[in-house]
């Protein structure tokens, strides 16, 4: 293993550590919201901090990398996706920090209705975050491919989310409030999920050399004629 | 980006002198007006490919040819060609500059007065011409007279460029034209090439990966005697289709 694999490698282990603290932050924020629990809100919105470092430091080290070492072909096109990928995490980590944010004001409201749903999307977005990330280790095409495919999911329960929560402040303007705020977390939900794919769609451009962002799939490109 | 063929290299083997199978079946396309860059290990083939292109290798007896490479119309590589006016039409820089021990006015008008050219007026006007498209005419207008071993190395190698463009070739081939030069020198002469593809198509070999990053458009990755990939050179740095060249160009060789 030469210095510069033993670089590559270093980089990719923080970009990991971000993901998995980003992950932590995304579960606890929901677990703050469910179970009621400011004290776990807190903790997710204190962990940003550490989030955010890390962002700075995979930029920083990738930027060292590309003047001193000119990586080229997958080299280059590793870093390049690191890059992209901490900026997505950095956004995810601060979507987490948005939903323990909402807990908190819901937290001292009475509660509206359980949480069927949003625990469901919480799941979803963060197997897709987690799957981007291992496909993005083992540069797995197949599996990110699959994290893409997912996003739909989310959307769709999104969908559902805000149709329930417009039945409830038609219904009862008093609980517009807490359902204005119930429909911001399924949105940051939905976005989390979103910069899933994101990286999954990085992860293909790490092993392909193919940008796949921003193209129709055909099966809707020919519906669309 | 392709653009018109200027050498079409077809089903090439070259064999030095005692049966050295040093070129293997390589096919490749050097298009015209754009720069084409050949890379790969020592002995991979790419200098010998390179000389093939003004057929170089004839110099010493032995050396054979199999195959064909199209210029113009016509298969070099056949006995007909006749080497004097091919060299002249595909001139080559090498390594090393290797000026002649005359003044710098001569060493250009040297091979424009082999071509016919005899009128003090229009040696001068193509020696001027030939100095202002190498860069170097600012430099050296006010010395024409004087040795061209007064020159710095990165001068010489302008020089011998011009040289090389006063008889107004159609491809000018470069053997690893820097590797002697220092940085300033090196990006002149990188300049160089941007600006002259415009006229003429160039080829170069050159152990320097970030300088065939920086100036082709094209490069061919050739080991042990076969052209590997041959792309755009933005697809060869960026997203090689081989694992030879990707194991290559990121320096993982072996």
């Amino acid at each position: 293993m030469t210095v510069f694999d033993d670089e590559l490698q270093q980089l990719k282990e923080k970009i990991l550590k971000m993901g998995s603290l980003v992950e932590d932050a995304l579960k606890n924020s929901i677990q703050a919201l469910v179970d009621r629990d400011n004290a776990v809100a807190s903790r997710v919105i204190d962990s940003d901090r550490v989030i955010n470092t890390l962002d700075v430091e995979i930029d920083e080290e990738s930027i060292r990398l590309i003047a001193l070492r000119q990586p080229k072909a997958g080299d280059l096109r590793f870093i390049t996706t690191a890059m992209k990928i901490t900026t997505d995490l950095e956004r995810m980590g601060d979507l987490a920090v948005n939903i323990a944010e909402r807990a908190i004001e819901l937290n001292e409201e009475p509660i509206l209705k359980p949480y069927i749903d949003i625990p469901r999307m919480r799941e979803i977005a963060q197997g897709m975050m987690r799957d981007a990330l291992d496909a993005f280790v083992r540069k797995d095409k197949r599996l990110a491919m699959d994290v893409i495919m997912r996003d739909d999911e989310v959307d769709d329960l999104k969908h559902e989310v805000l149709k329930e929560l417009a039945f409830f402040m038609a219904q009862d303007p008093t609980t517009v409030y807490r359902a204005m705020k119930i429909s911001f977390v399924a949105q940051y939900l939905e976005r989390l999920a979103d910069h899933a794919t994101n990286i999954a769609e990085m992860v293909i451009y790490l092993v392909e050399g193919k940008i796949i962002r921003h193209m129709v799939p055909p099966a809707e490109a020919a519906e669309g004629e | 980006m392709a653009g018109k063929i200027e050498l079409e290299v077809k089903g090439l083997d070259f064999y030095y002198a005692g049966d050295v199978h040093a070129l293997k079946k390589i096919n490749l396309t050097v298009y015209k007006n754009a720069v084409t860059s050949l890379i790969g290990p020592s002995g991979c083939g790419k200098t010998t490919l390179l000389r093939c292109f003004n057929r170089m290798h004839d110099l010493y007896p032995g050396n054979r040819y199999q195959g064909e490479v199209i210029f113009q119309g016509d298969n070099i590589l056949s006995g007909s060609t006749d080497l004097i006016d091919l060299r002249s039409r595909v001139g080559m820089v090498f390594q090393k500059p290797t000026p002649f021990p005359m003044s710098i006015f001569d060493n250009i008008a040297y091979g424009l007065k082999l071509k016919g050219v005899r009128k003090r007026a229009d040696l001068s006007e193509r020696v001027e011409k030939a100095l202002v498209h190498s860069a170097l005419w600012d430099e050296v207008k006010d010395k024409l007279s004087a040795s061209a071993y007064a020159l710095s190395g990165g001068q010489q190698q302008r020089l011998v460029i011009a040289r090389a463009l006063a008889v107004d070739p159609e491809v000018l081939l470069f053997d690893e034209p820097t590797s002697a030069l220092d940085p300033i020198s090196t990006a002149k002469i990188e300049e160089l090439a941007a600006v002259l593809k415009k006229e003429v198509t160039i080829v170069i070999v050159t152990h320097n990966m970030q300088q065939a990053a920086r100036i082709s458009d094209w490069t061919g990755f050739l080991m042990l005697g076969e052209l590997i990939e041959f792309d755009k050179t933005d697809r060869i740095f960026t997203a090689p289709s081989e694992k030879l060249t990707e194991d290559y160009v990121t320096g993982r060789f072996g």
